[in-house]
């Protein structure tokens, strides 16, 4: 009885998850991959027939802004990067005993949804708005400009949304590193630069790459910045994927494109993975 | 080298794939997983519904129908006096209470999120929707998503409606709608950023408005100004047309003409000064001149405006129709029609509105005396038959490919 009960228990363990995953993973992928193969139309129906044509037509239809989100999301990332490190940097070496108030101050923004908040940068940046509004009447910039709708808006947007998303994982690859590692450096003759960039930049490279795994990947999909500060010229894949499926009911095109996203970002990911030199990043990732 | 023939078995067996037992398992396993794949089919609920129902439809649907004395109502933002004096009326007189929602701001996005539930057979949440006439409609209307109208529950309606909306394309003898108003697409700008009067469809093609023109991401309603643009009818306007239509289009989309695409945002962007000039629905304009004190301009451009009609519909598994068909016929009572044209500036259905209106000004004075006189007056409220001469009416699709050819000519330009 024991015995059966220790062999059942691990099955028994994955049991919640498993199911939750088949309910809600798998049973949905393979339903979105069946509708990728459908024709029809929404009044008389879709039937699956296996039509691989549809991801021809849609990447074909839709290159332009597959591509646009990649280099959206990229282009964030970088920054992210670049502005997130110092400021992990500082709370992790130099946040002392107030280390939870400034980490808790990054994710106070957090506490009113994210729609809202970049609503709320459309009134700031709007072409007469508080910003440009005074600008415009003092004469410094011209009537017709504007910040909104233009990629600029888009990748800012992105950026303020996904800051903390970049700046926790490398705080917490940072704040691991053994403060003797760095002293160890600078006894070998390291001056801070060098024990920068060949100690303490190494070790925290599993952060970074977290945190370009946790920001790269939904920035490129991301729908709702380029919706509300973004024109039709700054269209992302998300977007289109959004609209096949609620303006235009054309639920193959929609999954199609859900399923090349995916594709895309899963081979980007292990490809930078590869070339980052490793799965070893990914189970320090992981630790 | 020496280059003996290789050994033949040696080819086969590079080349021939060998089943083993794993490789046999593996194979069902993926059939099994093809299987699945073709059964999870989205299930329509097919073209066969006719534009004219069985002649017993109506008693079907309305027998055993019973009131609940209250009215979920869907419809689209700056259609009413934001006070609601008229549902306030209808509640006081018939104890129905209304739940007002001003959630439809675009036909297709409207359509896409009630059809998964209508297809199941399930309430939407609503008893009542203004819905467009177009592409839309014909959904609603193939899908048999729409109540047939008892109009024998319309006694108002027979008397007042405008007799012409019973002879619509779209729904011929109002089998599943009555009109709500109709309206008109044309143009509307902001006199202080162009100080120019604007005449004509070319002057949304005009590089003096670069990044500063609105236009419609319905694909029909871009589509119509394309069209128009080029001198062609969109009701009679073919293929062919189209594709000359979205040449002309996307011309002004890289030239940076366009600053977006909007749904009934426009008005919003208008007022912020994002857009300049945008294309725009009649009453709209002189809704939001009267509540925000602006002065934007409204014009119908010389080449032509196109006229739609918003209708009421009852969603087929509508929770309270009775009521919801009580509240229709309330907006055919000529005094209601009155109140809401005066408010809203769209083109009223009940011609004898226009009456009303004049009484109801002559008992004002001063600003608000000529303000409603204007109202009663105005061709786009009450339009004379010579108005309808510059209007055209949208693309009539007759089968659904040529509808998603349409679709697939114009979305890329809303879209890239």
């Amino acid at each position: 009885m024991s015995r059966s009960r220790r062999v059942l228990a691990p099955y028994l363990l994955i049991l919640p998850g498993g199911l939750w995953l088949l309910l809600f993973f798998v049973i949905p992928m393979v339903t979105m991959l069946s509708l990728s193969l459908q024709q029809g139309d929404v009044v008389s129906g879709y039937v699956f027939t296996g039509h691989w044509q549809t991801y021809v037509d849609a990447i074909g239809n839709y290159r332009t802004q597959l591509v646009r989100s990649l280099i959206y999301g990229a282009i964030t990332t970088i920054i992210l990067i670049v502005l997130a490190f110092p400021v992990a940097y500082w709370i992790a070496f130099y946040g002392g005993r107030r280390k939870p108030t400034y980490l808790f101050l990054l994710l106070l923004p957090f506490f009113v949804s994210f729609v809202l908040r970049t609503i709320s940068w459309r009134y700031i940046l709007t072409d007469e708005g508080m910003l440009l509004g005074p600008l415009k009447d003092a004469g410094l910039l011209p009537g017709s400009f504007n910040i909104l709708g233009t990629p600029v808006a888009v990748i800012f947007g992105l950026v303020y949304n996904f800051l903390p998303f970049m700046v926790l994982p490398i705080y917490v690859a940072l704040e691991r590193i053994d403060p003797r590692v760095v002293e160890a450096a600078r006894d070998l003759y390291a001056d801070p630069p060098t024990a920068f960039r060949k100690v303490i930049f190494p070790l925290a490279l599993p952060g970074v790459f977290a945190g370009v795994l946790m920001t790269f990947v939904p920035a490129s999909s991301d729908y709702v910045n380029s919706a509300v500060l973004g024109s039709s010229s700054t269209t992302m894949i998300g977007q289109v994927i959004q609209s096949q499926y609620l303006t235009s009911s054309n639920y193959p095109t929609a999954s199609a494109l859900s399923f090349t996203l995916m594709a895309v970002l899963l081979v980007g990911v292990f490809a930078y993975a590869r070339a980052l030199g490793t799965e070893d990043v990914m189970k320090v990732a992981a630790r | 080298m020496q280059s003996n023939p290789p050994d033949p078995s040696l080819i086969r067996g590079l080349t021939q794939r060998r089943l083993g037992r794993r490789d046999a398992l593996r194979m069902s396993g993926l059939s099994a997983f093809a299987m699945a794949l073709a059964a999870c089919g989205v299930k329509g609920t097919g073209s066969t519904a006719p534009s004219a129902p069985a002649p017993d439809a109506v008693a079907k649907y309305w027998a055993g129908k019973t009131s609940n004395g209250k009215v979920d109502f869907a419809n689209w933002p700056l259609y009413m006096d934001p006070k609601q004096p008229e549902l306030k009326k209808f509640t006081k007189a018939t104890g129905v209470k209304v739940n007002y929602q001003e959630v439809i701001q675009e036909m297709g996005p409207w359509f896409a999120k009630v059809q998964p539930q209508l297809a199941a057979g399930q309430s939407i949440g609503y008893d009542l929707m203004v819905i467009t006439n177009g592409i839309q409609f014909k959904q609603f209307v193939d899908s048999g998503f729409l109540a047939p109208l008892d109009h024998s529950k319309l006694p108002n309606y027979v008397a007042n409606a405008d007799k012409s909306y019973a002879d619509t394309a779209y729904d011929k003898g109002n089998v599943y709608s009555v009109p709500w108003t109709s309206g008109i697409t044309g143009i509307a700008y902001d006199p202080k950023k162009v100080t120019r009067p604007i005449t004509k469809l070319a002057d949304l093609w005009d590089p003096a408005f670069k990044g500063k023109v609105g236009m419609y991401s319905d694909t029909q309603e871009l589509a119509n100004f394309g069209l128009m643009a080029l001198g062609i009818d969109p009701a009679k306007s073919t293929a062919e047309d189209w594709k000359k239509a979205a040449t002309k289009l996307k011309e002004q989309k890289s030239a940076g003409m366009v600053r977006n695409y909007y749904d009934q945002s426009y008005v919003d962007a208008l007022g912020k000064g994002e857009v300049w000039i945008t294309q725009a629905w009649s009453g709209d304009i002189f809704q939001k001149n009267v509540s925000d004190g602006t002065d934007f301009k409204f014009v119908i451009p010389e080449e032509g405006g196109t006229i739609w009609t918003d209708n009421f519909a009852i969603p087929i598994t509508a929770q309270n129709p009775l009521d919801a068909i009580k509240l229709i016929d309330f907006f055919y009572e000529v005094a209601n029609a009155a109140t809401l044209a005066e408010y809203i500036n769209y083109v009223c259905p009940v011609p004898a509105a226009q009456e009303q209106i004049k009484q109801d000004a002559a008992k004002l004075s001063g600003a608000d005396k000529t303000a409603m006189e204007a109202v009663a007056s105005s061709p786009l409220v009450f339009p004379a038959q010579s108005d309808y001469a510059k209007l055209h009416y949208y693309v009539d699709f007759k089968t659904v490919a040529e509808q998603q050819e349409f679709q697939s000519i114009f979305e890329p330009i809303v879209l890239a």
